[in-house]
């Protein structure tokens, strides 16, 4: 297994590795997003709470789950190894004005809106995440199921948390835009056909994601 | 047109350097960029000063030998041009500007604005070539090569090795650079006997250089004098990836 490991610390290699565990976060967020849509349904959260509650006990969404999690660790433990190889390779910065014109700021700021996310994601896991799993203060909606949306509303009539949550996903939106494509073209996947398509794809999803997200933040906050 | 010149001096590898201001009066717009360095010296050896040492050769965009960062930008601020083919009416008179080396660990300052670029000359060694004698030039149509694939591996091959998308690069990446030069390769029968070995050897070169990894911010296309696609650079992923799937022994 000598060449895998050699591939895996190679700058190609690297890439690979951020690219397959990006996507794979990718799919999740559009799981995540889909069920979240959920709560804009008129019915009290109904609908929303069995899905969360399916979600939170089905075997194999909890098997994936722990993918899902290692993958989360992959994605960060190698982008921090890249950012520290990338940083060695040019250790002067040109004093200059500098080429702003030949590179957007999103893509060249990945590591940071990375790291923004991450603190996001300890708030989202701690508040949402270990709360709802791990305690059982969740009280019992109309059908007895668990009541998420309960705690979700109450935690989003909070306007400053609500506003976090909207940064979050500014940030998030502008990880993707550039993420989304970027994930294709480390895996080698570039094509005159396909690449405007995907182009297409990525921008469409890093902007109706995670405005679906910070739409319910807005939501719960006027409905107050 | 006069301008204030902002150069970076260093007397060699060990020095830290830093940067020197010099006025020049009377630079003709018609001079390329490298000329009005040549008026420069020629000032500073009349004052008694060491002259700017700086690289060039051909002096007509196609040996790769010039360099230098000039307001922040690889070859200056024209798209699709070197050092040397860039003139001084792209300036303003009475403009300050900011000449500095490429920087990038890979490419050690040697003196000034001259940096050393054998660490390409070591990937291009790892299997920048094909190893057969070809001899005299064979007849056209032996081989028949799709018009499309001969195209790109032309537009790869236009790639004159001079360094500025690994100066470009935020990472200092040479991706740009062994993508094209995987990929002249890659798309032409002649390069396939030794496309695996070619594109494992040169990346490994590439990166015990110390250049950094392509994170797709596409800076060192922009920046590029002949204007090489990223494209080369999927293509050496995909090269890459495939080959360490498929060699059995590396």
């Amino acid at each position: 297994m000598n060449w895998f490991s050699k591939f895996l610390t190679s700058t190609v290699g690297r890439k690979v590795v951020m690219s397959l565990t990006g996507l794979f976060l990718i799919s999740f967020l559009l799981v995540h997003c889909s069920i979240n849509a959920l709560m804009f349904l008129n019915d009290g959260g109904l609908f929303f709470n069995e899905a969360a509650h399916f979600m939170a006990t089905n075997i194999l969404i909890r098997t994936i789950e722990i993918f899902l999690f290692l993958f989360l660790i992959i994605h960060i433990l190698q982008s921090v190894a890249i950012t520290r190889q990338n940083m060695k390779a040019r250790t002067i910065s040109y004093s200059g004005t500098s080429s702003t014109a030949t590179s957007k700021w999103y893509s060249r700021s990945m590591g940071i809106l990375g790291s923004l996310i991450l603190v996001f994601l300890v708030i989202h896991l701690k508040d949402f995440f270990i709360s709802s799993r791990f305690t059982d203060h969740l009280g019992l909606d109309n059908n007895g199921t668990p009541d998420m949306y309960s705690e979700v509303k109450e935690a989003f009539q909070n306007p400053a948390y609500a506003m976090i949550y909207i940064f979050s996903m500014i940030v998030l939106a502008y990880h993707l835009l550039h993420g989304f494509q970027s994930a294709f073209r480390s895996l080698g996947i570039y094509h005159k056909k396909y690449t405007p398509v995907i182009e297409f794809l990525g921008i469409a999803f890093s902007i109706i994601v995670p405005a679906v997200f910070a739409a319910m933040p807005i939501y719960f906050l006027l409905k107050k | 047109m006069r301008l204030t010149l902002k150069v970076w001096r260093q007397k060699n590898k060990s020095d830290k350097g830093g940067f020197e201001t010099y006025q020049l009066n009377n630079v003709d717009t018609h001079a390329s960029f490298l000329e009005m360095m040549d008026v420069l010296n020629e000032q500073l050896i009349e004052e008694n000063k060491i002259p700017v040492a700086f690289d060039h050769d051909c002096r007509e965009g196609i040996c790769g030998a010039c360099s230098m960062v000039i307001n922040g930008r690889p070859h200056g601020p024209l798209k699709g041009t070197t050092t040397c083919q860039l003139h001084m009416r792209h300036f303003n008179d009475g403009e300050t500007v900011t000449i500095e080396p490429f920087r990038a660990n890979a490419f050690p300052v040697l003196k000034d604005l001259v940096v050393d670029r054998t660490s390409f000359e070591r990937i291009q060694q790892a299997g920048g070539y094909v190893s057969i004698g070809t001899g005299s030039a064979p007849e056209a149509n032996n081989i028949p090569i799709n018009k499309n694939d001969s195209d790109k591996a032309f537009d790869a091959a236009a790639c004159i090795g001079c360094g500025a998308c690994v100066a470009a690069c935020k990472n200092g990446s040479a991706m740009l650079f062994v993508g094209a030069k995987v990929s002249q390769y890659a798309l032409l029968p002649q390069g396939h006997p030794e496309r695996n070995e070619r594109v494992l050897n040169m990346v490994a070169v590439m990166d015990e250089e110390g250049f950094g990894g392509c994170t797709n911010t596409g800076a060192c296309e922009a920046e590029c004098p002949k204007e090489i696609s990223v494209a080369n650079i999927m293509r050496l992923n995909r090269e890459y990836i495939s080959a360490k799937l498929s060699v059995e022994k590396e």
